[in-house]
């Protein structure tokens, strides 16, 4: 009878081990067969050059266009995202911090928003783009990507400050400050770390989202110069190359797929190195 | 100077509730754009027919969604039973097993799978899944290109992993410890303590990950659509194309003004998206909200 509990314990045990164990496996394995595919056809003109004539067909260029586009992109839609989203957050944690009953619907419905498809948002943004008229450009793709950040925004910051303890708001309310500097002054900056967290989270998954801006975007050889131009992206540069029949075409996917991931890579550790950085100025 | 202060502060609150009221109509805005979208469409065909009837004929004006909402199902709950076992037993070992050192490794191992965009995954799948597949389909007594149903669920349950696992990890962190130690000093093994005492107190927080888990597999676009073969069929035949409902959409964006009614019909298809989602995402975290409170 002991045994056989203890048998159950140890095949259990095992079993959940190898189910974490896994998921390191999975995120190498994927990692590992992008970069060995990706290297292949990676070079400084996939990097820095535009697509040249017949870049589809396997000629000269790069993916400059798609790299700045994202870029600009995901950073305009960052920006328009902490315009809305710090507010916000700021305000279910200064304003709303005596109503916890209306604080906690208010976070379950932006944890309901962080669950709409980006594929979602996409049509929106293209039904609203054909009605007011505006066509597929960059300020669509950027208004339509911060749509879909600005709820992980904020959710993201406002975990951080729900755990600062009021007792530094009403300290700095007692000393005579108005609501705003309390927000902006005391809460900003204690929940600095969770803020940059907050920034750098929208802005990968701005950079890496690609229904969103099927539609709204456009895509074109040209980097973009002012905001009614369409503009090209990565994640869609490397669809569209990977649907061509030509093997050269589809090894640059591979390669793009390599620069996009490198990206997200950079961006994730930036976050950690700078979260880590301003959570240890707080005990200085 | 105490004016400026005070009218800066007046300022300052009308923004925060502006934005904040935005973020928060934001689906109903969506909602009621999408719908007024879709709107000539239900001129033509009642809603029932437009959900159950498989008769697709754009060039007709027949859109009959049903081949692409039981592929999307068939595709999210094959890539739930994935997922699920691996989800539950990594979650009960990284917060009832693992040492502090294998937790600080995990950590950013689940926030980069859960930061990797979507087309890296079906790179991946296009790669590594889709060729697998079919080799494995021989064995099975039936041929694939590899571009089929058992691709679109394998990518598509490696992508929900970190999303379902950090919410099981939370809902396993809020079992009181003393429950656990209460269950051990009576001479339960650890093991037992786990399946009677810690799985059995986040009953409601399981079932509510493993829908919002189910949720972001129903609405994901790219990865799946690169993998899933994209036919329009009825099938039972995991190894077998389908056309998930995102994929639809994400398709034909481009002669969808070219022909009649077919941008109301993908409109259509974002607002069912939208609708199954949000409905899905509001149930469960209103399962987990209360959990919380007790």
């Amino acid at each position: 009878m002991n045994k056989g509990r203890i048998i159950e314990e140890k095949i259990f045990k095992v079993l959940s081990a190898m189910a974490a164990y896994s998921l390191i496996a999975i995120l190498i394995f994927i990692i590992t067969i992008i970069f060995i595919k990706g290297f292949n056809a990676l070079s400084f003109d996939m990097i820095l050059k535009t697509p040249k004539g017949g870049f589809y067909y396997g000629g000269e260029g790069g993916v400059l266009n798609a790299i700045l586009g994202s870029v600009y992109i995901a950073f305009g839609a960052t920006i328009i995202a902490v315009l809305i989203g710090l507010p916000s957050a700021l305000y279910i944690n200064v304003h709303l911090i005596r109503m916890k009953r209306t604080q906690n619907t208010i976070r379950y419905f932006l944890d309901a928003l962080w669950g709409i498809p980006s594929i979602v948002y996409g049509a929106f943004g293209f039904a609203f783009m054909l009605f007011i008229g505006m066509n597929a450009s960059l300020l669509a793709g950027i208004l339509t990507v911060s749509m879909l950040i600005t709820p992980i925004m904020v959710r993201t910051f406002d975990e951080v400050l729900s755990t600062i303890p009021i007792g530094l708001q009403e300290a700095s309310l007692a000393l005579g400050s108005t609501k705003m500097e309390t927000a902006y002054k005391v809460m900003l900056k204690q929940g600095f770390s969770g803020f940059i967290t907050a920034v750098l989270l929208s802005f990968g998954r701005g950079i890496g989202d690609a229904a969103s801006v099927l539609f709204t975007a456009g895509y074109t050889d040209l980097i973009p110069v002012t905001l009614d131009e369409p503009a090209a992206t990565l994640p869609l540069a490397i669809f569209f190359q990977l649907g061509s029949p030509i093997p050269e075409v589809r090894e640059r996917a591979f390669a793009s797929a390599a620069i996009l991931t490198i990206m997200i890579l950079i961006i994730s550790i930036i976050a950690r190195l700078l979260s880590i950085k301003y959570s240890k100025s707080n005990f200085k | 100077m105490l004016f400026r202060r005070f009218l800066l502060d007046r300022v300052s609150t009308i923004w925060m509730l502006a934005s904040l009221a935005t973020i928060l109509l934001l689906p109903l805005i969506i909602g009621v754009g999408l719908y007024l979208k879709a709107a000539p469409l239900f001129e033509h065909q009642s809603l029932t027919e437009l959900l159950t009837s498989s008769a697709w004929k754009p060039s007709e004006g027949k859109f009959g969604f049903w081949p692409f909402i039981a592929g999307s199902f068939y595709v999210t709950i094959l890539s739930f039973v994935l997922a699920a076992p691996i989800c539950l037993f990594s979650a009960i070992y990284l917060t009832q097993f693992a040492s502090k050192n294998l937790i600080k490794v995990m950590h950013p191992v689940i926030d980069i799978l859960a930061g990797l965009p979507s087309v890296i995954y079906g790179v991946w799948g296009v790669l590594i899944v889709v060729p697998f597949i079919s080799k494995l389909a021989p064995f099975f007594n039936t041929s694939s290109s590899g571009y089929s149903i058992f691709s679109g669920g394998i990518v598509l349950a490696v992508m929900c992993v970190p999303y379902i696992l950090n919410m099981l990890i939370e809902v396993f962190n809020t079992v009181p410890i003393g429950m656990k130690e209460a269950s051990l000093s009576l001479g339960a093994t650890f093991w037992e303590s786990v399946k009677h005492v810690v799985i059995r107190k986040s009953y409601a927080g399981i079932i509510s990950a493993f829908g919002l888990g189910i949720a972001k597999a129903f609405g994901e676009t790219i990865a799946v659509m690169m993998v899933v073969g994209n036919r329009i069929q009825l099938t039972h035949n995991p190894f077998d194309a389908a056309y998930p409902l995102p994929a639809l959409i994400a398709n034909n964006y481009g002669e969808m003004l070219s022909i009649p009614m077919y941008d109301s019909a993908l409109m259509f298809a974002a607002l069912v998206l939208l609708v199954i989602i949000l409905a899905i995402n509001l149930l469960f975290r209103y399962f987990i909200y209360r959990a919380q409170r007790q």
